[in-house]
């Protein structure tokens, strides 16, 4: 699993609205308008379906699915991928950029890396075009009024978190981002991160045509994590799909998943709502905002270290969330999730499961012509 | 716990001391009962299920019937593919019972053919035999009622001479003992005729659930199976009906809590029209449905509410304090079922593929259709009828002890079935012949050696499980009936050096937290002893306990599965339960605090 996205402060708190809930308030009023108004570079989560994902990618694509499905996503929008074709147009002009990397052979590491250095560069100096740094500000101005929210800026490629195919965590995500300048300079750091080394040696080795491979950028508040976690919607241990398994810590999820944290481990029936495991460990540190952007790592006040990280409630909300997106998508998911310090629960991410997706398709058993012939199971010494 | 230290086994029968000064008392059951050298090749487990407590000498007539019948049932009645029936033994008072496992694939083969040819033809015509054996149960409830009276007249009456009868009252003591006796081993064999098949079908669905779904609770898949309207809740509805109906006529005020039933009667009968009217309706209650045992039926203490009200009438104020504060104090049946519809859809909904969704239907189909014998057979056999039986060899022991054999009614359960026919015929002789019978100079000194006997083996904890442990343990019988597992031994072989002795692990029975104070009730009498909110801690678990649960906190015991009616009832009173713990009530001392996890099937003693 990647975790390439942390969870921060969100100032603004008057809400504390339930997560399946619909948001109240100014706030979301705001948002919602904003929903109309979405232009040729930009589409606003509420406006988006995965079949959008040609033009916003994989990660925008999914959010834009949740929130469309209903599930409480940090609010944001996507800069589409028309903004980053318009800059790479004008870069082209300038001399090649895809057709450079389209030369290239996967193994080539030094050709790829010379390729990358020269690539990056020229991305992350280049003006925008003029519209498309207009639409980017217009839509951050919509988006955070008078308020400095800290945003992330992450990227979402179109390629990503595709059938079969995942470049997840190949591309920068950026987090505490703050105003309309910075955010300007991160949509340009993250479209230059489709040159890293890694990002095209993955393409070139996987032989996907370039002129395939396009940015889309998600921009969206940043969740200040109470607490934070991991769940799945079966069990990663036996692939029972009755169970929601889920992880969980005190702070940003980041901690969880990168090990330093061995979180609290729960086993919920999404039938009956019975936690049959209920593991609680000793959380001895968090990953909290950093002061200047980023995360930092703090010690856990000796207090909460062993207390759970989620309420009997909240984990029955998860659960209920759990089983929204499951039955949203028809199959059994992987999401990253966090409560801010509101109360409120948000996803931050969902995927397919797909390890156990396989043995689905054995059955345990099938019906007998004769249903009496079941009882041999047990009496017939065949066990 | 490291492999090197594991035991391999357990004690084997031959290194299982009779206690010191006990050894007459033990020598007194059966000879077939007796442990012998051989019986250290094979393995043994104490079925403290269904006897939890030393048994006396007559009481074993139960363990004979039951096992008569049951091996009946499964070796030649229906012919189980693998096993045969159980072996039975005795020691300090205590059972324990070994199954005949059949290994050879031919044999297997064999008894496979003959039992899709009798198992199925009852699975087919299931609803048919059941109305049939519905029918046999009652006829033979209702000779064991119409059984003669027992006397011994000084003169024959006159009419029996002039009718030219032919027989003097001395032989119907014989004729009403052997009846009485036969009576039991048959209900015995009535009460097999379903159960294994019964629990089949529920095991196959189990194990079907357990594959689909491996984290599934063993209440849940219950809860999917439970009929919900057996006869055997059907006591404690009629207490709630009571409760109700004792608000609505005014008399609520006499059922206090701690008075005798004997004063509340007298104080009903004072209130005039409103009282009588109740003690009309509790008398439609009793008949039939007070023949319900304070135990499992297979003890002759075990009394039933039609013998003693207490424990109904303890159960009427606390239903009546409910109601009272508004609550609806009765079975929510149509809410109940609806719950178990829904989670089967529930479950069904989650299955992936569709001919897994058939195969289910297929399976919880026929749990549905075969399962409510399980759940209500109790109530004739192991209650009402086993009642009826009980009272009329009291009846004989009212009689001898008249004679001069015992010094109290009681103890003629402290003899062997035998030795009580054996009384019987001195008795039958005396009064023939005008000798003084020889019993009075020869039982009472027994019947003391062996109540001291009983009181000493009660005083001593058993193995659970005898000799060697068997590498798979494929009896469905065993597997079935008591729940053992090659898991169940292990967890009780590392039950020896378990570490951490504060916590005690079971099967999670009823989900749920709950802390309070343990309330160690090791037999039937000390019921009386429970508070409000404590936790019940007992050796099994009784459904015929049910009123309790409205006030306790949680129960926990040493055996059962999550199928037991206590189960059952648990966690439709929203209580926690633990169940089959093996130890919890060597390990929990009265009065301690406790915590249940029923959730978990954990047990925390917290100080």
């Amino acid at each position: 699993m990647t975790w390439d996205r942390s969870r921060g402060s969100s100032p603004n708190k008057e809400k504390a609205s339930h997560a399946l809930q619909e948001n109240a308030g100014t706030d979301s009023d705001r948002l919602n308008r904003l929903a109309m108004r979405s232009s040729e570079s930009i589409s606003w989560f509420a406006d988006i379906t995965l079949s959008d994902r040609p033009a916003v990618g994989g990660k925008g694509g999914s959010l834009g699915e949740l929130a469309h499905a209903g599930i409480a996503v940090p609010p944001g929008f996507v800069i589409r991928t028309t903004a980053f074709e318009r800059f790479i147009a004008a870069l082209e002009e300038d001399g090649p950029i895809r057709a450079g990397v389209a030369e290239l052979e996967g193994h080539d590491l030094n050709g790829i890396t010379a390729l990358s250095e020269n690539l990056r560069a020229r991305l992350e100096q280049a003006p925008l075009p003029d519209s498309v740094h207009m639409e980017i500000v217009g839509a951050h101005t919509d988006f955070c009024g008078e308020n400095n929210w800290p945003l992330a800026v992450r990227s979402s490629a179109t390629t990503e978190d595709a059938e079969g195919r995942s470049f997840a965590g190949l591309q920068d995500t950026f987090l505490w981002v703050m105003g309309a300048q910075a955010v300007l300079n991160r949509v340009r750091s993250c479209w230059a991160s489709l040159y890293s080394v890694p990002s095209i040696a993955y393409r070139r080795k996987h032989r996907i045509p370039e002129n395939t491979v396009a940015m889309a950028v998600v921009v969206q508040r940043m969740v200040d994590a109470r607490s934070a976690g991991v769940m799945f919607t079966r069990s990663p241990l036996t692939g029972d799909r009755s169970v929601v398994t889920l992880e969980a810590t005190w702070g940003l999820g980041s901690a969880l998943v990168s090990g330093e944290v061995t979180p609290d481990r729960f086993v919920i029936s999404k039938i009956t709502g019975e936690i049959s495991v209920r593991h609680i460990s000793d959380k001895h540190i968090q990953h909290v905002p950093g002061a200047g952007g980023g995360t930092r790592e703090v010690d856990t006040p000796e207090n909460l270290r062993r207390e759970s990280s989620v309420s009997d409630q909240e984990l029955a909300a998860l659960k209920d969330i759990a089983r929204k997106v499951e039955r949203h998508y028809g199959q059994p998911q992987d999401i990253e999730w966090a409560i801010d310090r509101s109360g409120e629960i948000l996803v931050l991410q969902s995927r397919p499961e797909t390890v156990w997706a396989a043995r689905d398709q054995t059955p345990v058993a099938k019906p007998t012509e004769n249903p009496l012939l079941h009882v041999m199971n047990i009496f017939g010494g065949r066990r | 716990m490291s492999a090197s230290v594991k035991p391999t086994g357990f004690p084997l029968p031959s290194s299982l001391q009779v206690v010191p000064g006990t050894e007459r008392a033990q020598a007194a059951y059966p000879y077939y009962m007796q442990f012998t050298k051989e019986d250290d090749e094979r393995f043994w487990f104490y079925n403290s299920m269904h006897f939890p407590e030393p048994m006396s000498p007559f009481d074993v007539t139960t363990a004979e019937a039951a096992y008569c019948a049951l091996g009946a049932a499964n070796t030649r009645v229906h012919c189980l593919p693998t096993t045969l029936g159980i072996d039975y033994r005795i020691i300090n008072g205590r059972i324990y019972i070994g199954g005949n496992a059949v290994t050879d694939a031919a044999e297997i083969a064999r008894r496979t053919k003959e039992f899709q040819q009798r198992a199925f033809y009852y699975y087919a015509n299931w609803e048919r035999l059941i109305a049939q054996w519905k029918d046999k149960m009652m006829a033979l409830i209702r000779e064991a009622q119409t059984l003669r009276k027992l006397a011994l007249p000084e003169f024959e009456p006159l009419e029996h001479v002039h009718a030219g009868r032919g027989i003097a009252s001395n032989h119907y003591l014989l004729d009403v003992y052997q009846k009485t006796l036969e009576g039991y081993f048959r209900m015995w064999h009535y009460h097999f005729e379903f159960l294994l098949l019964g629990y089949g079908a529920y095991m196959t669905f189990f194990d079907f659930c357990k594959k689909a779904f491996p984290e599934i609770s063993e209440q849940t898949v219950a809860r999917m199976v439970s009929g919900m309207q057996a006869e055997i809740f059907r006591p404690d509805d009629e207490l709630r009906k009571l409760a109700k109906r004792a608000i609505e006529l005014g008399v609520d005020g006499v059922l206090r809590e701690g008075a005798s039933p004997d004063d509340i009667i007298k104080a009903l009968e004072q209130l005039g029209e409103p009282g009588r009217t109740w003690l009309q309706e509790l008398a439609v209650s009793r008949d039939p449905w007070f023949n319900i045992n304070v135990g499992d039926g297979f003890y002759h203490y075990h009394r039933s509410w039609n013998d003693d009200l207490s424990l109904p009438f303890s159960a009427l104020p606390g239903y009546i304090a409910n109601a009272k504060a508004g609550e609806c104090i009765e079975r929510p049946i149509e809410k109940l079922m609806a719950e178990r519809k829904q989670l089967i859809e529930d479950y069904r909904e989650l299955l992936n593929i569709d001919e897994e969704r058939a195969a289910y239907d297929q399976m919880i189909a026929l749990a549905h259709r075969v399962f409510p014998y399980v759940e209500g057979h109790k109530f004739y056999c192991e209650h009402w009828y086993t009642n009826l039986f009980f009272n009329k060899i009291r009846e004989f022991g009212a009689l001898l002890a008249e004679h001069g054999f015992f010094q109290d009614t009681e103890d003629v359960f402290q003899l062997t079935h035998y030795e009580i026919e054996a009384a019987i015929i001195d008795l039958m002789t005396a009064w023939s012949n005008g000798s003084p019978p020889r019993g009075p100079a020869r039982w009472p000194a027994i019947v003391q050696e062996r109540k001291a006997a009983i009181k000493e083996w009660a005083e001593h904890e058993t193995p659970p499980a005898l000799g060697p442990v068997p590498e798979v343990i494929d009896d469905p019988a065993i597997v079935l009936l008591w729940g053992i597992t090659r898991e169940r031994l292990d967890a009780w072989l590392a039950a020896g050096g378990q570490a951490d002795a504060s916590e005690i692990r079971g099967f999670a029975a009823s989900s749920g937290v709950a802390e309070g104070v343990a309330r160690v009730v090791k037999s039937v009498e000390q019921i009386d002893r429970l508070r409000h909110g404590d936790i019940l801690v007992c050796r099994v678990t009784n459904p015929t306990w049910a009123p309790i649960f409205q006030k306790i906190a949680a129960a926990v015991s040493d055996i059962g599965g999550s199928m037991s009616h206590a189960a059952i009832v648990a966690r439709e009173y929203g209580l926690p339960a633990v169940v089959g713990t093996g130890t919890a009530t060597q390990k929990i001392k009265d009065g301690q605090r406790i915590r249940v996890d029923g959730g978990r099937g954990v047990v925390t003693i917290l100080q």
